[in-house]
């Protein structure tokens, strides 16, 4: 899902781009060479006017469209453009954000339910995406395409298709609770339990209800304690499926990067004598930085845009615990009419979305070598490096396995992570 | 640098012609017209294939009387496509309008009042006709209704060994039977957490939800908090559940699959022929709380958009689909109960087994719809979600409070 999203981005480049190129030589050697380049304005203009038409229409013209219905008062009768619709200001936004009442506490809602879907989903699915790719990256696994295949296939799918299967599997009598009762234990009625996971375990520990410092305060109309429910058991059903059908995409992804260190590198890292951890902590992860910074993005923009598993389930049953800013937009919008409400929410989540991925981008941003080496030169110097330090070490120790340790280690994981990072910055 | 500026500047003016042929487009519509010639979209939403095909038949035949066409178009998602057709500037020519978003749809101005005018304005069920009315004017003709009842697995009933005169009447009859319905895979009662279902218990112990003059929400009154109390009271003694505990999707589909002996659905439970063939049950009226009886009754009316080019021949169509004759016809197809009360009768003498649902509309209410109101009853059906573990008060104290807030805005 978030691939195809992901993939605007290109498209906008290539669009602007020509314009740029074109122009530039016109205004360098327009003066001394005129006759060869007479017009080139005029055509570069003709070959840019269908992209930048179809970007306008579907693309900048909605956009904007939708700026002006979250700061009007359009019914959903007509064009928001006819003279009728008048200018509201923030209002649209206040109701959601600062006026108390039912706008603001389901869009409070919305945002914890989703908030803890991100904070699950994003890492998990990162970290499984990883886990799979290296093993299906192992060259004495066998069938690795069927694994790959496998592994992938459910990104491939449908996700209403996999929802549907979901909703079965973890119905009262589905496989899940059947498994769960071989065990002996009585699973939930998953999509039906509206109880946050962190309450059901603070309730284990004796704390039932709301202490009184976290019943008073609030935001966005929701009290802390609402704020501390965790992910209802029907969101935890929803975080699975999202993990399942996303890690195969990224696995992907990672695969993809990973065939790109070199076998030297490995084999630098073997004669290192840095053993599968080491080496994929080491040597593997902080040269996938960047695909880490791409998955993580995607990730981060796919899940807090999510809705089809929202729309399938019942548009937020259990009781709000499903439901998310994405699927508020189209609720306040489509079925209460509110259409500059939704147009208002959904720009909130543009913000919410933009900020968060500036915030991950400062957090992986490069701390330091700011040289552009590529990718599989900072590999070879580091790989060489550790190679004569470790001979130095094996030379001067006695004990084999004492060599492996300090060391050697941090020289090959700092500079490949800062060279491979470099990389990061420029694909940005 | 010029060729900077021209740049900005082409990107203005293909901008500003965007705009404007996106403005053009908002053409508004005129005058009714004629019927003969006229081409018309009809979007349904479908409770199946017998629904489908009845109505595309009935739309046929107009079509061939009046010389015009009248394509039918069964939505997936009504209230979606109806939304986007309206925001779209092309609404469908006439269309199923729900009770529950009638009164948003007419306060927003989507609706023509062509009912206020029509000829068979006053043979339709008064209560159906208020449901339809807007700041006073009955705006579209109510195309069918149902209401509530109580629909009994006769096999398990009779397996309990309970006869006719077990038949409750009253709340503690109620418990007793759903007690001796109660096994370890079927429940004795089932239906929908939703206000639709549970707030006709709230009724019946005497509860309104707005006052006699429609200012005042008056949610929180001990009356519906009896009605609230009693539904988490069988939910606590186990004999009622909810269609999702008994992995169905509504309590009609649990009542198919035989894991639950009672449900409270209203006609359309006789669409479950299809998939459950062996199911036999019968349907009486629900039984009365301390307030008395009481129970819910659901319409949709046939609306058209308002300044519609084809007005005329839409409400000639609807004249036709309301007739008695052709809403008999699908009450033959698909189960409905006909609007008018001339049809209503002759409906209860052909279809005995459905007569408790004509009856029972002499007390029905219509559930509180006003605009806005859906937001708020959503809400309020979320919260039922959780009344097996929730306290009814807070959860009516908190209705009260937004339903206010809904209603002042609503009145404004």
């Amino acid at each position: 899902m978030s691939t195809i999203r992901g993939s605007n981005n290109p498209t906008t480049d290539a669009g602007t781009a020509p314009g740029g190129a074109g122009a530039a030589p016109n205004r360098r050697r327009g003066k001394s060479r005129p006759s060869l380049h007479r017009g080139e304005a005029k055509y570069g203009w003709l070959f840019i006017t269908p992209p930048i038409l179809i970007i306008g229409i579907f693309l900048v013209m909605p956009v904007l469209l939708a700026i002006w219905v979250s700061v009007s008062d359009w019914s959903g009768l007509g064009s928001p453009l006819n003279p009728q619709v008048s200018f509201v200001g923030s209002k649209n936004f206040e109701a959601v954000l600062s006026d108390p009442g039912l706008a603001r506490k389901d869009f409070g809602t919305s945002i914890r339910n989703n908030l803890y879907y991100v904070l699950l989903v994003v890492p998990l699915q990162t970290a499984l995406a990883l886990f799979l790719a290296v093993q299906v990256n192992r060259r004495v696994l066998k069938g690795r395409g069927f694994f790959r295949t496998a592994f992938y296939f459910p990104s491939v799918t449908s996700s209403i298709a996999i929802t549907a299967i979901w909703l079965f599997l973890f119905g009262a009598t589905g496989a899940v609770n059947k498994i769960l009762g071989l065990f002996g234990a009585s699973g939930p009625v998953w999509f039906a339990d509206p109880r946050g996971v962190l309450h059901i375990i603070l309730g284990a520990v004796g704390v039932s209800s709301a202490p009184d410092a976290l019943t008073g305060g609030g935001m966005l109309g929701v009290s802390w304690w609402e704020w501390l429910s965790g992910p209802s058991v029907a969101m935890c059903a929803i975080i699975l499926l999202a993990v399942f059908t996303t890690s195969g995409t990224f696995m992907l992804l990672f695969i993809a990067a990973m065939q790109a260190i070199g076998a030297e590198v490995d084999e630098a890292a073997l004669m290192d004598g840095a053993g599968p951890f080491r080496k994929f902590f080491s040597v593997t992860l902080p040269m996938l930085k960047p695909t880490l910074f791409t998955v993580l993005t995607l990730g981060l923009i796919g899940t807090w845009q999510v809705f089809d598993q929202i729309y399938l389930t019942g548009g937020g049953k259990p009781s709000k615990t499903l439901l998310t800013p994405a699927y508020l937009a189209y609720q306040s919008s489509f079925k209460d009419l509110n259409w500059g409400q939704g147009a208002a929410i959904s720009f909130i989540l543009f913000v919410i979305i933009i900020l968060l991925t500036a915030l991950q981008r400062y957090v992986l941003r490069d701390r330091k070598d700011k040289g552009r080496v590529s990718r599989a030169l900072a590999g070879a110097i580091a790989a060489d490096r550790s190679v004569v330090v470790a001979a130095a070490t094996v030379a001067s120790a006695a004990d084999r396995g004492s060599s492996t340790s300090s060391s050697p280690a941090p020289s090959p994981s700092s500079s490949t992570g800062s060279a491979s990072s470099n990389q990061a910055g420029e694909e940005k | 640098m010029k060729i900077r500026r021209g740049a900005r500047w082409g990107a203005v003016l293909v901008a500003g012609g965007l705009l404007a042929s996106l403005a053009a487009c908002s053409s508004g519509g005129s005058d009714g017209g004629d019927v003969a010639g006229q081409k018309l979209t009809v979007l349904i939403g479908s409770s199946g294939e017998a629904e489908t095909k009845a109505v595309t038949d009935a739309a046929a035949s107009w079509s061939t009387t009046n010389k015009a066409t009248a394509k039918v178009v069964a939505a997936n998602d009504l209230t979606q496509q109806l939304g986007q057709g309206f925001a779209g500037g092309n609404p469908p020519d006439l269309f199923y309008m729900g009770w529950d978003q009638f009164q948003t749809y007419a306060s927003k101005q989507y609706l023509e009042p062509y009912a206020d005018n029509a000829a068979n304005k006053d043979d339709f069920y008064p209560s159906l006709t208020s449901a339809f009315s807007y700041k006073g004017k009955f705006y579209c003709e109510p195309k069918d209704f149902s209401t509530l009842g109580l629909i009994i697995n006769t096999e398990m009933w009779d397996a309990a060994g309970l006869t006719d005169a077990d038949i409750p009447t009253d709340w503690a009859g109620l418990e007793t039977v759903a007690k001796k319905l109660t096994t370890a895979d079927t429940a004795g009662l089932s239906f929908g957490a939703e206000y639709g279902r549970i707030g006709t218990f709230m009724n019946q112990a005497g509860g309104s939800m707005i006052s006699e003059d429609g200012k005042t929400v008056t949610a929180d009154s001990a009356e519906n908090l009896a009605g609230l109390t009693e539904v988490k009271k069988l939910l606590s003694d186990g004999v009622l559940k909810f269609p999702a505990d008994l992995d169905s999707g509504w309590s009609g589909e649990a009542l198919g699959k035989g894991k639950a002996a009672m449900v409270i659905e209203g006609p359309w439970i006789s669409g479950l022929k299809t998939d459950y063939p062996d199911l036999k049950y019968k349907a009486v009226e629900l039984p009365a709380g301390p307030g008395g009886k009481s129970t819910f009754t659901f319409s949709n009316c046939w609306g058209i958009p308002a300044q519609s080019e084809t007005t005329a021949a839409a409400e000639s169509l609807v004249e036709f689909l309301t007739s008695d004759e052709q809403q008999l016809k699908f009450s033959d197809a698909f189960g409905v109960i006909p609007s008018t009360e001339s049809a209503a009768k002759v409906y209860s003498t052909t279809y005995p087994q459905n007569a408790s649902f004509v009856a029972s509309n002499d007390y029905a209410v219509s559930p509180v719809a006003f605009a806005g109101a859906s937001t708020v009853i959503g809400d309020f059906n979320s919260k039922l979600q959780g009344l097996s573990t929730g306290d009814p008060k807070a959860i009516l104290a908190s209705l009260q409070t937004t339903l206010q807030t809904a209603l002042d805005a609503a009145n404004k």
